[in-house]
């Protein structure tokens, strides 16, 4: 059963099962405040329906997630939002048809409600607060582009600038540079260790080279179930995990 | 006061629509046809009010209602139950068995007003239910419907039903709403005669005022972060709901503006035309009301005025002629608004306006800016 | 209301109903087939369902007057051949509908709402211009009159059985075609997962045509039915549609087990209802009670994986 916890994020004994199938089987996972966790693993091993449980999108079939000492299971999708949780997709996800600038707006965390949305007003705080976040996603000069418009990669990072304008706590990253180029990886691998402070992150990730130079610490899902857990070098070493993901 | 121009006039783009619609509106029509055509035209303007509701609730938010006559209605009835009390006074209706109430309730040998008409009595309680009534309703049906994410053709589908019910309601019980010949014989309001030539062209005028306002209203809406958040959610709902918006309470904030609009639509319908019957409840005029907004250009504010204006004029002229062609033409014109002109009047209008946009600049010497059509977010296409 | 009469009548009153009831349930059920397939196969909305269910009935009308003009001694036989032209001729005009107008708007569920109302209207009046606005009926064959009476209390008319057999035989075909052929198999696995199919081979296209034509021409079947039981006018398609459309999603679009179930239960209710409550006021009451059924359980009876929700 599940007890209080100092971590930021604690996922007890979480089960999936899809008529029959067990995506997810009995998973436990604990994150601190200020860790990077990458997640690795082979297709179909319930990466990315843990994000899905956790951020509300799938109903998990029993177990529990606790973020910040607060149960996140049946709690509907928005208000998982404003506890802090923020979720970027595996394909991008931005409003092709607003601008970066827009995208960043409608993003801010205030004004939520429908008379919320009536009586906002963009402010000089909300303004400088996307400058800010559009200078930290590299997207400065960019900000009157529509949405439609960016590369796949210059998409990644806005979808993480909406999601670091919501002020989140946990911020869920999948496949966060897939279809970028080198030197793109490099300046999201630097943009992610700078996010990290006061947070955690939680990164699905298939690029080895990516993932070893931002973990802190590496899980290694199969099959619904944890494979390996520890350090980049430790994980990357494990005969187990060699065996069925990494390859010889 | 830079602020109410670009958000509520939309800058010099939405000032000069808004103007030349006035202009029509409030000049042009009154000065050129007699009053009989005016009130007609002013009929059309009521069924405009719907229009309007469904760009905001269809062209920006994505939700399609093929009910909305049960607003249109909703409000209508509100209006002629407070029209017909007062027609009904002891003195008009002596020769009644029961005097002092309307005549459908008479031949129906009903004795005493039954409850739910009474507070129509009121004149204030009236004007506050025209628009009130339709938003509950609106607001019960969306909360369902919304929370438990109904969208789409199941939800259309659903409205369209209770467009049904409603009409068969109202039909089936002759006695307390006046059945299929609805409710009629309106004489006064408030002691002013509403059947007077001078009344119908106050009538006319109010409408059209009440009509720029909503549209005033709505461009305010938009404008501001409400407009972005519903194309956000017309194209990426997910994506809204995990920023932490609940989609659902927008649809139905949406829903029951739409509806609150198409109330007041119907209200002006009574008082410009003298009475109301389910025959403008039902599924037919819901389905023919979507079709003026879509030939406007479904996410056009103006365009839905022009192409209820335009739909309705075409179907009077075509029926007094050909009254055979015309469920050929609105046929025909269904499925060519769907499938050739989806943007309708508005996409006319745009692709004119980029044709001519060399020949104005030449002429004021100005360089380029970017236009949006009249009525849209930022001009962008739906 | 219901304690003006003796337990002995009561139970006429309940049995005729049932039959009654049953009459409405198999005219439902044959409408909400043709709706299902194209519904819960493709996920279109066909508001012209009603007019291909009309096509059907004045097809047969048109035998009708033909056999009648030309081969009067074939008058006892023609009626269950004009069935079979009903559904050819109602899925042949479903084959060019769905080439001319539906195959563009796969992808926008809400337009083909609006396009097949149009649709609609453009066929109501193609049957007002040719066959007038009056309603028809077709001479119906001898053995299809009269009813038979196993008790003086009880009246079951043999159209009212005859349109019941029908509806079963169809449903029971229905449901052997689409789970038992390989043409069946290509409709459903086209459903399921449209660019797999298309990766094995399956002429999606042609499936989405066929399953169209197919829908239709069930409609048009069941305008044949009709013929029996009422007469056919331009706007008898129309009077209906809902009430399909209602049947269908009720029950779980998906299922063929859930259409039958929901017509079976729509129709018995409405039956019931209409005969303690006054005519339109049962009709309300019953659509009122499905429209609030629906806004607790949107998916119907028996949910099933639609392509549009």
């Amino acid at each position: 059963m599940s007890s209080n916890t100092n971590f930021l994020l604690a996922i007890e004994d979480l089960t999936v099962q899809f008529d029959g199938f067990k995506a997810v089987d009995s998973l436990n996972l604990y994150i601190e405040k200020d860790e990077l966790r990458v997640i690795i693993g082979p297709n179909g091993a319930g990466k990315t329906t843990v994000l899905d449980m956790i951020c509300g999108k799938t109903r998990p079939t029993s177990g529990s997630i606790k973020f910040k000492n607060r149960e996140l299971i049946g709690m509907a999708e928005h208000r998982i939002v404003h506890q802090g949780v923020g979720r970027k997709f595996q394909t991008p996800s931005i409003y092709e048809n607003l601008t970066v600038f827009e995208n960043l707006e409608v993003s801010y965390p205030k004004g939520h409600t429908v008379m919320g949305c009536v009586a906002f007003k963009r402010t000089a705080e909300v303004i400088e607060r996307i400058h800010k976040i559009a200078e930290e996603i590299s997207l400065e000069d960019y900000l009157e582009i529509e949405g439609a418009f960016l590369s796949h990669g210059q998409k990644q990072w806005l979808e993480i600038g909406m999601l670091l304008m919501q002020e989140p706590e946990l911020v869920m990253l999948d496949e966060p540079v897939a279809g970028m180029s080198q030197s793109e990886r490099e300046l999201t691998a630097a943009l992610i260790q700078r996010i990290c402070k006061g947070r955690c992150i939680i990164v699905i990730e298939h690029d080895m080279d990516f993932v070893a130079r931002i973990a802190h610490k590496v899980t290694v899902l199969h099959l619904g179930k944890i494979l390996a857990e520890g350090s980049m070098e430790e994980v990357r070493n494990n005969p187990k995990v060699v065996d069925v993901y990494l390859g010889h | 006061m830079k602020n109410i121009y670009t958000r509520v006039f939309r800058g010099t783009n939405g000032l000069t629509n808004l103007a030349l619609l006035a202009l029509v509106l409030l000049v042009v029509l009154p000065v050129s046809m007699p009053i009989f055509r005016l009130n007609l035209v002013g009929k059309y303007l009521t069924y405009a009010f719907v229009a309007l509701g469904l760009v905001m609730l269809w062209g920006k938010a994505g939700v399609l209602s093929l009910g909305q006559g049960v607003f249109f209605g909703l409000g209508g009835y509100c209006m002629a139950m407070f029209l017909k009390l007062e027609a009904s006074d002891p003195v008009s209706t002596k020769i009644q068995s029961t005097p002092g109430i309307p005549d459908f309730m008479d031949w129906n040998q009903i004795t005493h007003l039954p409850a739910f008409w009474v507070p129509f009595k009121s004149l204030p309680f009236s004007l506050l239910a025209v628009v009130v009534v339709p938003t509950i309703v609106a607001f019960i049906v969306g909360l369902a419907m919304f929370k438990r994410r109904v969208g789409g053709v199941y939800f259309a589908v659903i409205t369209q039903a209770l467009a049904l019910i409603l009409s068969l309601a109202i039909d089936s019980r002759q006695g307390y709403t006046g059945g299929r010949n609805g409710i009629t014989d309106l004489k006064t309001m408030w002691g002013w005669d509403i059947r007077t030539h001078h009344a119908q062209y106050i009538l006319y005028f109010v409408t059209c005022i009440f009509l720029l306002l909503a549209i005033l209203l709505s461009q305010w809406l938009l404008s501001g972060k409400t407009g972005k958040m519903l194309l956000a959610m017309r194209d990426r709902e997910d994506r809204v709901r995990f920023s932490g918006y609940d989609v659902s309470m927008f649809k139905v904030a949406t829903f029951c503006f739409a509806a609150a609009l198409s109330g007041l639509g119907g209200a002006l319908f009574v008082l410009q035309v003298g009475f109301i019957s389910p025959s403008l409840v039902g599924i037919v005029p819901s389905i023919e009301m979507v079709i003026f907004c879509a030939v406007g250009g479904r996410t056009s504010l103006y365009g839905a005025i022009y192409g209820t204006l335009l739909v309705n004029t075409g179907k009077s002229l075509f029926s007094e002629t050909f009254p055979q062609l015309w469920l050929f033409a609105m046929g025909g014109l269904f499925i060519a608004v769907v499938v050739l002109f989806p943007d309708g009047l508005a996409g006319v209008f745009e692709l004119v306006r980029k044709k001519l946009k060399p020949w104005l600049e030449k002429f004021r010497n100005k360089p380029s800016l970017p236009v949006g059509i009249p009525g849209t977010v930022n001009g962008d296409q739906p | 209301m219901m304690f003006a009469y003796s337990p002995s009548e009561l139970w006429s009153i309940f049995v005729m109903q049932g039959f009654a009831g049953l009459s409405l349930f198999s005219v439902l059920l044959l409408m909400a087939l043709g709706l299902a397939i194209i519904f819960g196969q493709m996920g279109v909305v066909n508001l012209a369902h009603g007019e291909f269910m009309a096509l059907g009935a004045y097809t047969v009308y048109l035998c009708s007057t033909l056999v009648a003009n030309h081969a009067p001694k074939l008058q006892p036989y023609y009626f269950v051949i004009a069935i079979v032209v009903a559904f050819v001729v109602a899925a042949l005009v479903g084959l060019f509908v769905e080439w001319s107008l539906i195959r563009f708007l796969y992808k926008r569920p809400l337009d083909t709402l609006l396009a097949t109302w149009g649709l609609s209207l453009i066929m109501q009046q193609s049957f007002r211009s040719i066959f007038g606005a009056r309603e028809v009926t077709p001479t119906l064959p001898e053995w299809l009159m009269g009813s038979f009476k196993p008790t003086p209390n009880i009246d079951i008319p043999i159209n009212g059985v005859f349109v019941m057999g029908l509806t079963l035989l169809l449903a029971f075909g229905v449901w052997l075609f689409m789970y038992r052929s390989r043409i069946g198999l290509h409709m459903r696995a086209t459903v399921q997962n449209r660019t797999m199919s298309g990766a094995v081979g399956i002429n999606t296209k042609w499936v989405d045509r066929f399953t169209f034509s197919l829908g239709c021409g069930i409609a048009g079947v069941a305008g044949a039915a009709f013929t029996t039981i009422g007469s056919t006018g331009p706007d008898s398609g129309s009077r209906y549609i809902v009430d399909t459309f209602l049947v269908v999603v009720f029950g779980g679009s998906a299922s063929l087990l859930g259409t039958i179930a929901s017509a079976f239960g729509i129709a018995q209710g409405q039956s019931i209802l209409e005969f303690f409550l006054e005519g339109t006021a049962g009709k309300v009451a019953i659509l009122l009670t499905i429209v609030i059924v629906l806004m607790i359980r949107p998916k119907g009876l028996f949910p099933g994986k639609v392509r549009v929700a």
